[in-house]
């Protein structure tokens, strides 16, 4: 690695940052986790010679904070995620479970985010440890924060009561999406499910989550999001 | 004011979607379509060569005795060809829209392959939605 020798006028902050860097090396992450090379987090250090425009990394979090996506290009770029995922696995189960490891590490993102932004400000910052709150919470701030609307409905399962299931009317990632009829079991809301995991996960509430086609007569693209908790609470 | 049927013509001058929405035209087998739209293709391909004066995005529409054809040609070189009753007006509007449809529930499907026949419920639905709508 380029960084192996600090030089010795950086700072202490920075050094143990960079020790940091190194602790969570390629070598230790699990296929979940895969970071960046690490020496991305550190460009912004060196770059002040090459471009004074701050990297991604040092510019404030508030700054996108009501920016939106584009749902023309988001659908594209989920289109392509798609495709890209379909070539690489071996039936639906495979895809979904590729889509939802793909979620997951977009969730454990939107949680940090979501966190530094609601509560990085209060005055009494505070952690979700209830159940049904950090469930309300997934249901209307992660929808909002990732989608830009609530989810339409939580429900508790009858049968099992370990299970809850988050209803969506019509989500934005399948809005233009046609599943073949010979791929009906498959939902591309397994992203999402992967979303709802790694939340669901960093708040420490595990949980298997899956996401299944539930066409009404007035919906057609209605999903439901299965949470099956891991720990009976 | 009746739309008869709808074609997609991909970039090559291959049928990618054939739809028909009143009587009237006469039955065609789907190789028979595939012929006449290859060879729409090329009369396609002559207008816009022959155009005297600059360059000629090609022929527009052609009118029959009974009935008129508009082709709307996008900038990529899929053409929607609609068949329509000579005193239809709305054709221009609908061909646009249908190029919406066909943007959002094509082209962002993941499952389409390119210039390949449009098997898409998404497109199915949205089109007899259109084209309904249309004719009331």
């Amino acid at each position: 690695m380029a960084y192996a020798q600090p030089h010795p006028r950086l700072s202490v902050v920075s050094n143990s940052s960079q020790s940091s860097v190194d602790h969570l090396s390629p070598t230790t992450t699990s296929t979940r986790f895969s970071l960046p090379s690490a020496p991305s987090i550190h460009a912004a250090v060196p770059s002040k010679t090459a471009t004074n425009r701050p990297s991604i990394y040092d510019r404030n979090l508030n700054k996108t904070r009501g920016a939106e996506v584009s749902a023309a290009s988001f659908a594209f770029l989920f289109s392509e995620i798609v495709q890209y995922t379909q070539k690489r696995v071996s039936g639906i189960n495979d895809l979904e479970r590729q889509l939802n490891t793909l979620g997951y590490r977009v969730g454990t993102r939107v949680l940090e985010l979501m966190m530094w932004r609601a509560e990085g400000s209060s005055k009494a910052p505070k952690r979700e440890i209830k159940l049904l709150s950090v469930l309300m919470m997934v249901h209307t701030q992660v929808w909002k924060a990732v989608f830009g609307k609530p989810a339409d409905a939580i429900e508790r399962s009858v049968e099992n009561p370990d299970e809850y299931m988050i209803i969506d009317n019509n989500p934005p990632i399948e809005r233009h999406i046609s599943v073949p009829r010979d791929m009906s079991q498959l939902s591309c809301s397994s992203f999402t499910a992967g979303i709802v995991e790694a939340v669901l996960d960093g708040l420490s509430f595990p949980a298997r989550v899956t996401a299944h086609n539930t066409p009404n007569s007035q919906y057609s693209n209605r999903t439901t999001i299965l949470i099956k908790l891991e720990n009976q609470f | 004011m009746t739309i008869f049927g709808l074609w997609v013509v991909n970039k090559a001058g291959g049928l990618v979607y054939q739809r028909n929405f009143a009587d009237g035209l006469a039955p065609l087998t789907s190789n028979e379509y595939l012929v006449l739209a290859g060879t729409l293709h090329g009369i396609h391909a002559i207008t816009s060569r022959l155009s005297p004066v600059g360059s000629s995005s090609g022929v527009q529409v052609i009118e029959a005795e009974t009935f008129k054809m508009n082709i709307l040609l996008t900038v990529t070189g899929t053409k929607f060809v609609l068949l329509t009753s000579l005193a239809d007006t709305s054709a221009d509007t609908i061909l646009q829209k249908v190029y919406d449809i066909y943007s959002d529930a094509v082209m962002k499907n993941p499952f389409h392959t390119p210039e390949m026949p449009i098997r898409s419920d998404g497109f199915d639905t949205r089109i007899g939605t259109l084209i309904g709508n249309g004719q009331t």
